[in-house]
């Protein structure tokens, strides 16, 4: 296997609120090779976009690091002080957030905005230098150069994600963490990104650790992927194999409960109950309660992260093997 | 059944005007729904897909007479005749919303947060006059446990901001349903849903359905669920019809150049398919004052002359019951 960019080691991860401390993230352990797209999948309050502000240190004042590590081609992100941390965002690993395209400025240029971003990380560049760079951008991304000297309501919502996505290659990264960039935008436009973003990924051989909710959208963008339930890792491996011969039950309940236009019409599974409240995660296993298979022992022990054969990890005390 | 249908719309439409400068004697209008015709058989249940700005929300809200068409009839059989929906005033209106329900799509912004599941629930009964006090709590309680959330008397009097995402959608469900309505417009009922969520949603407004012999018209951005959700489907562009058919014809054999693009841009969670681009060129546009020719011209992969030349195409049928606007196919 490739070297590893990223490798995050049982990464725990709370957050203090007035209720208690949320378990967003606990003990997850995953890498990313140079070159690799991973996906994470999960849904709403599975801890996903919270593995990502904590790869790069965005958490709110609340959230605190518990445990683990975060290494950067070597470097452990959780020790590093926070000024050198600044170097690493954005010139080492970039992020697009969920519905990035509110995030330009209305009343900047578009250009001046990613131009903004290139003196802040990248000093010395003249206008003339930093100008073309934004041209360069605007090309990789299929955006006119042109429109670098428009505002954001000038742009339609696709184009806007474009730009913002153009801003997160500036500096040249070696990893790109993308949150449901094209959560917001219709099937066409969304079909269109993903294509250009997979299609730059690999062209200039970034690493991007790709965020959604939509086990269809990661099986389009991602080599591999995580899935995740209730701040934990559920099962990890190639996105072929997971779709082939899902392990956990967690994961095979998602993929039956999920709808699809090609294929014969198959009844759809429902998965009893709701996710947990993180506040008072479930003993043991955290997906015991809702499981088919729970037993005894999945109330009382967390399941071990173990490789059920050829980097095919899950944590499950009753791995399925049979689909 | 080619029976009497319980809805049928001819020539709905609905002009939006854009506000005109100080000085501007002419105005522009956005064409939402421009020129819609179809019906819906008694207990079937007919989905409407299609892109954002495409007037599938639109053609929602004037079916519940939310907001009034333009021009157009939308006819509904109704105690055994036939009212056109656009004229009904009054105690009309009020007779037929007891019949005509709608869901929407963000339970998080549907529901009166100061307000008891009980009260929500039981206010339809409230205005249309039905029952007293202890008959609605009865069928609240009983609509409650129709929809999964039981027992119902731990439901009744907590506050939406106490239930999660999907339970508060089935309270939503169990409002709509407690007049024991004939027709429901769903509006993306389960896009705001998580998948594990979803699916139980699904199942229960099919069950229902099946159940209470209600028809619907169920609108969503996503084919999939439409797939679901719907015996037929119509695919809807800039306020136009372009397809409509048996929901599995329409999936294997799409006809317009618009259905065939916006299938292949479906993501399909099956990582080793091969998929093929979509065939389709720029970007939506907003229908302003539309020039008369196919709405699809700019877009469109095999325009040809006929198409820039001649009207928008008139919805027709190609065969078996498989419709399509467009001059080429």
């Amino acid at each position: 296997m490739a070297e590893n960019v990223l490798r995050v080691e049982d990464l725990t991860m709370h957050y203090t609120t007035r209720a208690g401390e949320v378990s967003a993230v606990d003990n997850v352990t995953f890498s990313l090779a140079k070159g690799e797209a991973m996906g994470l999948v999960g849904e709403s309050g599975c801890g996903k976009t919270s593995v990502a502000t904590t790869v790069l240190r965005l958490l709110p004042d609340n959230g605190k690091i518990l445990g683990g590590h975060i290494y950067l081609d070597g470097t452990d992100l959780v020790a590093l002080p926070e000024p050198e941390m600044r170097k690493v965002r954005w010139r080492r690993i970039s992020m697009v957030f969920q519905a990035a395209m509110n995030s330009l400025n209305p009343v900047y240029r578009v250009g001046d905005q990613i131009i903004e971003a290139l003196e802040t990380h990248l000093p010395g560049l003249s206008i003339a230098e930093n100008r073309a760079r934004v041209e360069e951008l605007f090309k990789l991304v299929g955006l006119d150069p042109k429109l670098m000297d428009q505002y954001p309501h000038e742009y339609s919502g696709g184009m806007r994600q474009r730009a913002v996505i153009a801003m997160a290659l500036s500096c040249n990264p070696d990893l790109i963490i993308a949150d449901e960039p094209t959560t917001a935008l219709d099937v066409i436009v969304q079909d269109n990104l993903l294509r250009e973003m997979t299609e730059l990924q690999k062209r200039l051989g970034m690493s991007m650790l790709y965020i959604s909710h939509d086990i269809a959208v990661i099986a389009e963008v991602s080599d591999r992927m995580g899935v995740m339930y209730a701040g934990r890792l559920a099962e990890l491996a190639t996105t072929v194999e997971i779709f082939k011969t899902p392990i956990h039950p967690y994961t095979i309940g998602l993929m039956s409960a999920f709808p699809s236009i090609v294929g014969a019409k198959r009844e759809l599974a429902t998965l009893p109950g709701e996710p947990p409240d993180l506040l008072r995660p479930p003993s043991g296993c955290r997906f015991h309660p809702r499981c088919p298979f729970g037993t005894e022992i999945c109330t009382q022990q967390v399941p071990e992260f173990n490789d059920h054969g050829s980097g095919h990890f899950a944590a499950c005390w009753h791995p399925q093997r049979s689909a | 059944m080619p029976a009497e249908p319980l809805v049928s719309v001819q020539g709905l439409q609905k002009l939006y005007p854009l506000t005109a400068g100080l000085f501007k004697t002419t105005r522009s209008f956005i064409h939402a729904v421009d020129g819609v015709n179809f019906s819906i058989p008694a207990g079937e249940s007919l989905g409407l897909v299609g892109e954002s700005g495409s007037g599938k929300t639109t053609t929602g809200k004037l079916l519940v007479r939310l907001t009034d068409p333009t021009t157009g009839h939308m006819y509904m059989a109704l105690n055994g005749g036939k009212v056109d929906i656009s004229t009904l005033r009054g105690k009309e209106l009020k007779v037929f919303r007891r019949h005509v329900q709608m869901i929407f799509q963000d339970p998080y912004e549907s529901l009166n947060p100061r307000r008891t599941i009980f009260d929500t629930i039981a206010e339809p009964l409230e205005v249309q006059g039905i029952g007293d006090v202890v008959e609605r709590e009865h069928r609240v309680a009983e609509l409650l446990s129709m929809v999964g959330l039981a027992p119902p008397e731990t439901f009744l009097f907590r506050f939406p901001h106490e239930l999660s995402g999907g339970q508060r959608q089935r309270v939503a469900i169990a409002r709509a349903l407690i007049v024991e309505p004939t027709f429901v417009v769903a509006d993306e009922p389960t896009s705001m849903l998580d998948v594990s969520i979803r699916t139980g949603i699904m199942n229960l407004m099919q069950e229902l359905a099946a159940r209470l012999g209600v028809t619907y018209l169920y609108i969503t951005h996503d084919l999939a669920v439409a797939r679901y959700m719907s015996n037929r489907l119509s695919v809807m562009y800039l306020g136009k019809i372009v397809e409509m058919g048996d929901t599995e014809e329409l999936l294997r054999n799409p006809l317009h150049p618009y259905t065939k693009a916006l299938l292949s841009a479906v993501p399909v969670p099956d990582p080793t398919l091969p998929r093929t681009e979509p065939d389709i060129k720029g970007s939506i546009a907003k229908p302003i004052d539309p020039i008369p020719r196919c709405r699809f011209f700019d877009r469109c992969p095999i325009a040809q002359k006929v198409c820039e030349n001649s009207d928008h195409p008139p919805l027709v049928d190609k065969g078996a019951g498989h419709l399509a606007a467009c001059y080429l196919v």
